[in-house]
């Protein structure tokens, strides 16, 4: 379970929000809405760690965790804005570098079976260069597929990406779910979730 | 689930060695393919270090007391050139992000990052440092002396320079803060660096230089990736 209390951020001078809590049970995913401006991606990357919050306490598991502590961070996979891809490596390469980075190395055999999952198995060998904007997003989709850990921090994780890619990150994240993963979601187009398992939040506004 | 457990040392240092493993293997391969980026900073030091005779004087002696600092001098641009390369790709696509996440250290990170730029820039330099040395009239024993200073001191060129390089990240005009940032802390290593060839052509001994400039490594190499670190996690923030 993953919950925040009294959170309060700015950006700049400008104040995002103050008194923010939120709270992600396991098996669940909170859908952050919200016009732009309002404060999604830096709620996001206080949960991540990136960016320190002015106020408030994230808890895991009921233990209170310092932002971008050891604990949090093993536990969670952020997908940003940015897909941390290499122009000159391939996509194969890419995605064994991001898995070990992310302290979860993949064979062979499972970074076939995420590059198949995201339909990129006969591009892997491209320079990323010469892919398009929506394969190299599903370059970060194919991480996920290979993500085994409990909290999932995705922003605005289907844009680029045409129906097909969409509805893998659906099942991708539905999976996830299952398995008992929690999951925030930053995003303006709307996701085909477990009603049962998804709750949004609206920000600002 | 496994993870980093920070209260477990064995597993801190497996993962700081992981993660510089990590770090200099992947920037060597981005390195390799993008190989002309690494001629251009070849290239300039040759072209500097071909100028200055040209631009000066014929004269033997003088382009003997001339060429040990000649020499260094580049090695400072051609790494001060190079810095700008260290982190802001990396900044700029998200990859610093997923660092800062790692459950490796970033110090560790960092470290393999800025050896991967030593190797890829500093040695070409060291290597290259015989045959830059030639119309200089140097000899071969201070052609030795000069390269073992080139060899100690430009690692901490890399070491100083990230740390410039990181504070600089996401901030208008980082290349010319850079070397107003950088270009006072190489001075000493400058001082050092030359001094020794000068040194050894007075007759003096070299050890001292050399020991200054030993001691200059380690340190820089113990302090400079926690800096750079935590400027990193700044720009990020």
């Amino acid at each position: 379970m993953l919950e925040a209390h009294d959170l309060a951020a700015r950006r700049g001078h400008a104040r995002l929000f103050s008194g923010m809590g939120l709270r992600v049970r396991a098996g669940e995913a909170l859908v952050v809405t919200g016009p732009n401006g309002c404060g999604k991606t830096t709620l996001l990357r206080v949960l991540a760690g990136l960016t320190l919050p002015d106020a408030g306490e994230i808890r895991l598991d009921g233990e209170r965790r310092a932002a971008g502590s050891p604990e949090l961070r093993a536990a969670s996979t952020y997908c940003g804005h940015a897909h941390a891809i290499k122009d000159d490596l391939s996509a194969r390469e890419n995605l064994a570098s991001l898995a070990a980075l992310s302290g979860e190395p993949a064979d062979d055999a499972a970074l076939d079976a995420a590059l198949d999952r995201v339909a990129l198995r006969g591009r892997q060998a491209l320079p990323a260069r010469a892919l398009s904007q929506g394969q190299r997003r599903r370059i970060a989709l194919a991480r996920l597929a290979l993500s085994r850990r409990r909290v999932w921090i995705l922003d605005e994780p289907a844009t680029a990406l045409d129906g097909d890619g969409v509805a893998t990150l659906e099942a991708l994240v539905a999976a996830h779910l299952e398995r008992d993963g929690l999951a925030v979601v930053a995003t303006h187009a709307p996701l085909a979730l477990p009603a049962a398992r998804s709750r949004s939040m609206v920000l600002g506004g | 689930m496994s993870g980093a457990r920070p209260q477990d040392a064995d597993g801190e240092r497996d993962g700081a060695l992981a993660g510089l493993a990590w770090a200099l293997a992947r920037d060597l391969r981005i390195a390799l393919r993008t190989r002309s980026e690494l001629a251009v900073i070849v290239a300039f030091y040759a072209v500097v270090v071909t100028l200055f005779p040209l631009a000066t004087t014929p004269d033997r002696n003088t382009l003997l007391t001339l060429g040990p600092g000649v020499l260094w001098v580049s090695a400072l641009l051609a790494s001060l050139l190079s810095l700008p390369r260290l982190f802001a790709a990396d900044f700029a696509d998200g990859t610093l992000e997923q660092m800062a996440l790692s459950p490796w250290p970033l110090p560790a990170i960092v470290s393999g990052k800025i050896a991967a730029h030593w190797l890829t820039t500093g040695l070409p330099v060291v290597l290259l440092a015989p045959l830059a040395a030639l119309p200089y009239g140097l000899d071969g024993d201070a052609i030795g002396v000069l390269g073992a200073s080139l060899a100690l001191g430009t690692p901490i060129l890399s070491l100083l320079g990230a740390i410039g390089a990181a504070l600089t990240l996401g901030v208008r005009g980082a290349g010319g803060l850079l070397a107003l940032l950088v270009l006072p802390l190489y001075v000493p290593v400058l001082i050092f660096g030359a001094g020794a060839v000068d040194a050894f052509r007075a007759g003096l001994g070299v050890d001292a230089n050399l020991s200054l400039l030993g001691a200059g490594l380690i340190a820089a190499a113990v302090g400079a990736p926690f800096a750079a670190a935590a400027a990193v996690r700044i720009a990020l923030d």
